[in-house]
């Protein structure tokens, strides 16, 4: 029964600020490690951390898909043209964070070996699929990061802007 | 049909004299009976060995007249592998060798000097990360022959060593310098 509550599901909501904490976070920390010098003691914990996060966000996200998929969520509000556009920018933000952690998973595991996720479990590497992998693969994750960072964004001020100038539901149901 | 085998005799003969001295010989990078090596420091501790995957190149060579020999290698650059895919990357990138940018690294020989002790010194201009430079291989003849499936192979092995700061690539602490070791098998073409 879709759109009759007012609300998104808590779990929804905790998923939705969580991954937002955590795409950011991802963001501004591969940002900085990638030019981290050889020397520096953040040199090999920093990108495991990154691995290390970037993984668990990928299997909350695969929960988050599923969960969406099998509850309601409050109705989209807004003209039809901005409902059409949230359906759009929302799937698109679902596809680029699941292109951004195959991407990712693919410069790590290139040779084969697997990503150890909090010296907790070590995900298996499937190996090389294509020429250079690392470094195509590398430049793949570095632009679709960019992408989803920015369609983020724009999904923010997208909300802000229901929340301050239409004063609708828009940002209310999500907190 | 007499006259064919006739005349492409008199051809093979009058061909013939042009090969019969140093012959020509093609890498066998695709057999992988050839491998370009090369060993640099970490942290000063210990060394790292990796290798060039993707190279061709050929040869001329005569065992009785050695200062004759001529050598020219092609190196994919981004074939690079040190059994550790986020090392290659950035041994890869702009840090170091720039792939993107210098996707070949070249060596043709100049010059061939038989030594004393029996080995080749072969000089030649190396091309990396877009520095021209003179380097001076040290080479050993080890073998020539027929091989079992109707081919002739000669074989050497090679070593250098190349100051990263010769070809403008940064050194970044212990790791100065790039020992570099050749194995190379050639079919006789």
């Amino acid at each position: 029964m879709p759109h009759l509550h007012s609300q998104y599901n808590p779990i929804a909501k905790v998923i939705h600020w969580l991954s937002a904490l955590a795409v950011f976070t991802l963001f501004v920390v591969g940002y900085w490690m990638v030019d981290l010098n050889y020397y520096s003691e953040w040199y090999k914990i920093a990108p495991h951390w990154h691995k290390s996060i970037g993984l668990v966000l990928l299997a909350v996200t695969l929960f988050r898909i599923v969960w969406k998929l099998t509850h309601s969520s409050p109705e989209i509000e807004g003209a039809s043209w901005e409902k059409f556009s949230a359906k759009i920018a929302h799937t698109l933000l679902y596809i680029l964070l699941i292109a951004v952690f195959i991407s990712g998973y693919l410069i790590s595991t290139a040779d084969g070996r697997g990503i150890e996720v909090f010296n907790w479990f070590t995900l298996p590497g499937l190996g090389s699929f294509f020429e250079n992998q690392e470094d195509i693969a590398g430049e793949v994750h570095f632009y679709l990061t960019y992408s989803l960072i920015g369609l983020a964004l724009l999904h923010a001020l997208a909300a802000l802007k229901h929340h301050f100038i239409n004063k609708d539901n828009t940002l209310k149901k999500m907190l | 049909m007499k006259k064919l085998v006739l005349i492409s005799t008199i051809v093979s003969a009058l061909a013939l004299p042009t090969f019969a001295n140093a012959a020509d010989y093609k890498i066998d990078d695709k057999g992988a009976h050839a491998s370009i090596n090369f060993k640099v420091s970490h942290l000063g501790y210990s060394f790292i060995q990796g290798r060039f995957n993707t190279f061709s190149g050929d040869f001329s060579f005569d065992a009785n007249n050695v200062e004759a020999s001529k050598v020219a290698v092609t190196i994919d650059t981004s074939s690079l592998d040190s059994n550790h895919a986020e090392r290659d990357k950035h041994i890869k990138s702009g840090d170091f060798i720039n792939v993107g940018k210098y996707s070949t690294s070249t060596f043709v020989s100049t010059k061939v000097v038989k030594k004393s002790d029996g080995g080749l010194a072969i000089s030649g201009d190396l091309t990396l990360h877009g520095v021209t430079k003179n380097v001076t291989l040290d080479a050993l003849f080890i073998g020539e022959g027929n091989d079992p499936w109707g081919g002739y192979r000669a074989g050497f092995e090679a070593t250098t060593r190349l100051e990263l700061k010769d070809f403008n690539i940064t050194v970044m602490g212990a790791s100065s310098y790039v020992d570099m070791e050749l194995h190379v098998e050639g079919i006789k073409q």
